[in-house]
C-alpha cells in the first residue's frame, strides 16, 4: 500500500541541496513540518519505566510542560555525559567542519535540509557545549560558534535528534571517526531527562519492560502467534514445527525481534526459523527454546538512553540463566546485533553461567562469540550449510531475483557482510549486488531506524529511504531484481513501504525465509509454493500437466 | 551570523595579527617582546594547553567499545577477515590507526553526491571526489616538511636528514626558470604546495554551499594564519631576504635559554614569527587540536573484540539486575501473567495452590 499524506515521488524529489547564501543557521528558528516528526511520549508510558517528567505533550504545543529548571537539568546532564563518555567530549572538540560527512547522510540527501547534514546536526549540540563549557564560547559567543540554550534551541535540537537513524554512515567518512550516532544517542539521553521522547519509542520501551516485547504481546498471545505461523508452515510444507517455550534445561535459548512474530513479511522469516529448528530437531535432536519473557531481541531502550538499553536487554541473560541453557541464538535484527556485539557484555556481563557456544550439529566452536555467548542465526546457518548439514533445493527460490541490503548496524557496528551472502547464495540462484557505494560498510539506511519507524513521520521516512530505494531501482532495472533480502526486523517493517513508494516492483524478505523455501524435509508434501504461497517456477506447468 | 560576517571577522583578526608585530617591531622596536617573550609564551601556552587538553579527554573514560566496523568481522576460518578495517586485536588497530593518521584513510573514501532528476524522478549518484583528500595530504605533508626543514635554524651541525629533505624538496628547481634580473634561490616544492593547498581549502570553504553554510570564524582564522606564515616565509626566502645567520643566532639563543636578539633582522621575520606563535598558541583552544584527538577517537582506536573479550565500563560494571528496580524480573512477570501462561501450556515456576488468598510477594 502506498503511504498516505506523502507528496508524490515526482513532487517529493524536487530537492535543493544548496543552503541559502546569506542565511545563518544559528539564527534560523526551527520549523516543525508535519511528516517529519513523531508524536510526543505519553505520560503513562514514561511513568511505566520510571523516567522523568511524565505528562502528555505534543511537539507542536507552545508549552512542552518542562520542569522549571529544565535548562539546568539539560546542562548538568551534558556535563555528566562529557565526564562519562570520551567519545562525546572528543566529538564536541575536534570537528574541523570539512564537510566530508555532509552528503553522506540519507536524510540530507532526501530532504536537502542543511541541519540534516551530520556536521550541523552535531553543531546544534556543539554550539550549546561551547557556550557553557569552553572559554572561547563564553567570551565570544556566536563568533566562537556558541549559542545560548533557549527553548527554541532545545526544540531545534529535539527536532533533528529525532531525524537521525544512528546509522553511522557519516562516521565511516569522517577523518576523525566522529560518530553522529554517538552524539544522537547522548543527545537523546538529554532530551529524555526532560521527558521528551517520542511515543513510538516510549510505548515500545514500556511494553518491552512489562511484557517482554515491543507490541505488548502477553505470553499466551505470543505463543498463539507462533502456533499460527506453525499452521502456516504446515499448510505450505505439510510439516508442523514443534516449538518449545520457556523450557528449562533446553540447550539453546532463541531470541529474535518480536516484529518477526507478528508483522509481514517478518512472519515469513519467522516461519523460516521454525522450519529450520524443526528440521534440525528431526535430523539431529536439536534442542532450542523460545521465551515469552525475553521475547524481544530489538532494544527500544537504545533509542532512549544507554541505561534503558541496559535495563531491557538484561532480560536475555536473565532468562538464559533461569532456563539454564548453554548459550543463546539471536535472530535477524539490526540494532539488536550492534547491541549484542558492542554493548551487552559490558552492560550485563559477564555471562559466566553460560558455556562457550558450540554448534551441537557440526561441532564448530564459535570462538568469536565465546565472550558474550550469543551466536547470530545467520552465522549458525552458514556453518550448517558449510558442513552440508542441510538438504537444500535452491531452485525453489528461482522465482526470485535477489539483492541484499546490508542493515546499518550489523554493517558498521559489527562487520557482518559475508555470512548472509554465503547463506543467500547457497539457497538462491539469482543474486545481484547493488552499486558498491551503497552496500557493505557504505550501506544506506532504510530511513526508519533508531525509532523513526512510525506512521506520522512518513514523509521523512520516504525521503530518508531515497538513496537506498534508488540503488534498488538500479538493480531492478538492470537485472530484474524483484526481491531484496535483509537481516533486520526494522528493515522488514520499513522497506516494504519504501519500496511501494519508490520501486513497487520489489518486495522484501528475511534471509531465513529463503532458507525455509529451500529446505527439503524427508517427509514433506509436494511443495508448489514458497512460504508466502507464491508458486515456484515450473510448479504451475507441472500441475497443468497432471490435470 | 552569515558566512560573510564570519569571514570578515576572522580576516580582521588575522590582519591584527599581521599589524601587531609590524608596528611593534617596525615602529616601536620592541625586539625583546617579539623576539623572545612571544615565542616563549607561545610554546608555553601550546605545551600546557595541549597537555591539559589531552588529560581532559583522557579523564573521560571509554565506557563502550564502539569501533566503526568498515570490513568483515572475524568469524569462521573460511571467511576472509578484514583485519585492518575491522581489527580484532591491537595489531589491526595499529595498522588501521597508522593508515588513518598517515594516509587519511577515511577521507580517502570521500565521494560527491550528484543528485539529478530525470523525467521527474530522482537519481542519486556519487562522483569521484579526491580533491579534499589530496589537498589535505598536500597541506599536512608540506607543513611537516617545512617544519623539518626549519631544523637548520636550531641545529649545528645541520642533521643529515634535514639536508636530505632539503635536497628532495628542491629537486624540481631545475624545472623552474629563474626570473630574469632576480637571483632566486632554489625553489622548494613544499612552499608552493602548502600555499596552493591552503588556498584551495579556503576557496572550497567559500565555494561549496554546504561547507560555506557550516563554516565558523574559527574555520577561516587558522587558514588565514597559515596563509600568513606561508606568505611571509616565501617573501623572506625569495624576495625580502633576511640575514639567515642572525636568525639562526636568535633561534639558538632561544633554545639554549640564553636569548638575545641580534641587530639587523628585518621586520618581515618578526611578522613571520608572530604568525607562527599565534598559531602555536591557538592550537589547544581550537579545532586544530584534532592532531591529538584523532589518536583518542574510540570509533577508530578500538578493536572489534567485544564478542570474545569483555570490555569493562569503569563507572558501571554490574549487570542491571543488581541495581534495585532497574529490571522487570521474571518473577514479577510470572506473577502478572501466571494464569494465562498456565492456560496456554507455558511452564511456570510456581503453580498456584488452588484458589487461595494471594500471599504478599516473598521472593527477593
Amino acid at each position: 500500500m502506498r503511504p498516505k499524506n506523502v507528496p508524490e515521488p515526482e513532487e517529493l524529489s524536487k530537492i535543493d541541496h544548496k543552503p541559502p547564501l546569506f542565511e545563518s543557521w544559528m539564527d534560523k528558528k526551527p520549523e516543525f513540518k508535519p511528516g517529519f516528526y513523531c508524536y510526543g511520549a505519553k505520560a503513562k508510558n514514561i511513568a511505566a519505566v520510571g523516567m522523568p517528567n511524565p505528562r502528555d505533550w505534543s511537539p507542536t504545543d507552545e508549552d512542552w510542560k518542562l520542569p522549571e529548571n529544565w535548562k539546568e537539568i539539560f546542562l548538568n546532564g551534558m556535563k555528566e555525559r562529557l565526564e562519562k563518555y570520551r567519545s562525546f567530549k572528543l566529538f564536541m572538540d575536534i570537528c574541523v567542519r570539512c564537510g566530508a560527512c555532509a552528503d553522506k547522510c540519507h536524510y540530507f540527501i532526501g530532504s536537502g535540509d542543511p541541519k540534516n547534514m551530520p556536521v550541523l546536526r552535531a553543531e546544534l549540540l556543539r554550539s550549546v557545549y561551547r557556550k557553557y563549557f569552553t572559554t572561547g564560547g563564553k567570551l565570544f559567543g556566536k563568533l566562537a560558534g556558541a549559542r545560548e540554550l533557549t527553548f527554541d534551541v532545545l526544540k531545534e535540537i529535539w527536532y533533528y535528534l529525532y531525524q537521525c537513524s544512528e546509522c553511522r554512515r557519516c562516521s565511516l567518512f569522517c577523518p576523525y571517526g566522529i560518530d553522529t550516532a554517538e552524539i544522537t544517542i547522548l543527545g537523546r539521553e538529554l532530551t529524555n531527562l526532560l521527558g521528551l521522547n517520542t511515543d513510538w519509542i516510549q510505548a515500545s520501551v514500556a511494553n518491552c519492560y512489562r511484557t517482554g516485547n515491543h507490541i505488548g504481546l502477553q505470553p499466551h498471545a505470543y505463543k498463539d502467534m507462533i502456533e499460527f505461523l506453525c499452521d502456516e508452515c504446515e499448510e505450505v510444507t505439510g510439516i508442523r514445527p514443534q516449538p518449545q517455550f520457556n523450557k528449562k534445561g533446553a540447550e539453546i535459548l532463541f531470541v529474535t525481534p518480536s516484529g518477526d512474530v507478528f508483522a509481514d513479511p517478518g512472519t515469513y522469516t519467522c516461519m523460516g526459523y521454525l522450519l529450520l529448528f524443526h528440521y534440525l530437531q528431526e535430523e539431529y535432536g536439536f534442542d532450542i527454546t523460545w521465551s515469552t519473557y525475553a521475547s524481544e531481541g530489538g532494544n527500544f531502550g537504545y533509542f532512549t538512553s544507554h541505561e534503558m538499553a541496559k535495563r531491557l536487554h538484561a532480560k536475555i541473560y536473565m532468562e538464559a540463566k533461569r532456563l539454564g541453557v548453554k548459550w543463546i541464538l539471536g535472530g535477524e535484527c539490526g540494532h539488536m546485533w550492534r547491541l549484542l556485539n558492542q554493548y551487552i557484555d559490558t552492560f550485563n556481563g559477564p555471562p559466566d553461567y553460560l558455556e562457550e557456544p558450540v554448534s551441537p550439529i557440526t561441532g564448530t566452536k564459535f570462538e568469536h562469540a565465546k565472550g558474550h555467548k550469543i551466536v547470530h542465526i545467520v552465522e549458525f546457518t552458514a556453518d550448517l550449510i558449510r558442513h552440508n548439514k542441510l538438504k537444500l533445493d535452491p531452485s525453489r527460490n528461482d522465482h526470485l531475483v535477489l539483492t541484499f541490503h546490508d542493515s546499518c548496524n550489523p554493517a558498521r557496528g559489527m562487520g557482518f557482510f559475508e555470512e548472509p551472502r554465503y547463506v543467500i547464495k547457497s539457497v538462491c540462484r539469482n543474486f545481484y549486488e547493488m552499486p558498491s557505494n551503497t552496500i557493505r560498510e557504505q550501506t544506506f539506511c532504510c530511513g526508519s531506524g533508531a525509532g523513526l519507524n512510525a506512521g506520522e513521520n512518513m514523509e521523512l521516512r520516504m525521503r530518508g529511504g531515497l538513496p537506498r530505494a534508488n540503488a534498488v531501482k538500479y538493480v531492478h532495472e538492470k537485472y530484474g531484481v524483484n526481491m531484496m533480502a535483509c537481516i533486520c526486523a526494522i528493515d522488514r517493517a520499513a522497506l516494504p513501504v519504501l519500496m511501494q513508494y519508490w520501486v513497487p516492483e520489489v518486495d522484501i524478505t528475511g534471509v531465513h525465509e529463503l532458507v525455509g523455501n529451500a529446505l527439503v524435509f524427508k517427509n514433506e508434501k509436494k511443495r508448489t509454493t514458497d512460504l508466502r504461497g507464491n508458486p515456484f517456477v515450473g510448479a504451475e506447468e507441472e500441475q497443468g500437466d497432471a490435470v | 551570523m552569515n558566512f560573510l560576517v564570519g569571514l570578515i571577522f576572522s580576516a580582521i583578526v588575522a590582519i591584527v595579527v599581521l599589524l601587531v608585530p609590524w608596528i611593534g617591531v617596525g615602529v616601536l622596536h620592541l625586539y625583546t617582546i617579539f623576539g623572545i617573550v612571544v615565542p616563549y609564551l607561545a610554546i608555553l601556552i601550546f605545551l600546557i594547553g595541549m597537555i591539559l587538553r589531552v588529560i581532559d579527554w583522557g579523564r573521560s573514560p571509554v565506557p563502550f567499545r564502539i569501533p566503526t566496523t568498515a570490513g568483515q568481522q572475524w568469524s569462521f576460518p573460511w571467511i576472509k577477515h578484514s583485519w585492518i578495517e575491522n581489527p580484532k586485536d591491537s595489531k589491526g588497530v595499529i595498522v588501521r590507526m597508522a593508515l588513518e593518521v598517515l594516509c587519511f584513510r577515511s577521507l580517502f573514501r570521500n565521494v560527491r553526491l550528484e543528485y539529478r532528476r530525470i523525467e521527474n524522478l530522482p537519481k542519486v549518484a556519487f562522483e569521484w571526489e579526491k580533491w579534499l583528500w589530496m589537498a589535505a595530504i598536500a597541506f599536512h605533508y608540506s607543513f611537516l616538511v617545512i617544519f623539518l626543514r626549519h631544523f637548520r635554524f636550531f641545529t649545528n651541525p645541520i642533521p643529515s636528514f634535514v639536508k636530505i629533505i632539503e635536497k628532495l624538496d628542491g629537486f624540481f628547481q631545475a624545472g623552474v626558470l629563474p626570473i630574469p634580473g632576480l637571483t632566486i634561490p632554489e625553489v622548494y616544492i613544499t612552499d608552493l604546495l602548502l600555499l596552493a593547498a591552503v588556498t584551495y581549502l579556503l576557496l572550497r570553504r567559500l565555494y561549496i554551499p554546504q561547507v560555506r553554510y557550516v563554516s565558523l570564524p574559527s574555520d577561516y582564522f587558522p587558514l588565514f594564519l597559515i596563509l600568513g606564515i606561508g606568505t611571509t616565509g616565501v617573501l623572506m626566502r625569495y624576495f625580502l631576504r633576511v640575514d639567515v645567520t642572525k636568525v639562526k643566532e636568535l633561534a639558538f639563543g632561544l633554545f639554549k635559554f640564553h636569548p638575545h636578539v641580534p641587530d639587523g633582522i628585518g621586520t618581515i621575520f618578526f611578522i613571520h614569527l608572530f604568525f607562527v606563535c599565534t598559531l602555536i598558541a591557538y592550537i589547544p583552544f581550537s579545532k586544530i587540536c584534532h592532531m591529538a584527538g584523532i589518536f583518542l577517537s574510540p570509533t577508530r582506536n578500538l578493536s572489534n573484540n567485544s564478542r570474545f573479550k569483555r570490555h569493562i565500563n569503569p563507572w558501571d560494571n554490574k549487570p542491571a539486575w543488581e541495581y534495585p528496580g532497574m529490571v522487570h524480573t521474571y518473577e514479577e512477570y510470572e506473577e502478572e501473567f501466571r494464569d494465562v501462561m498456565i492456560e496456554a501450556g507455558i511452564p511456570v515456576e510456581k503453580m498456584p495452590e488452588k484458589k487461595e488468598e494471594e500471599k504478599p510477594e516473598q521472593e527477593q
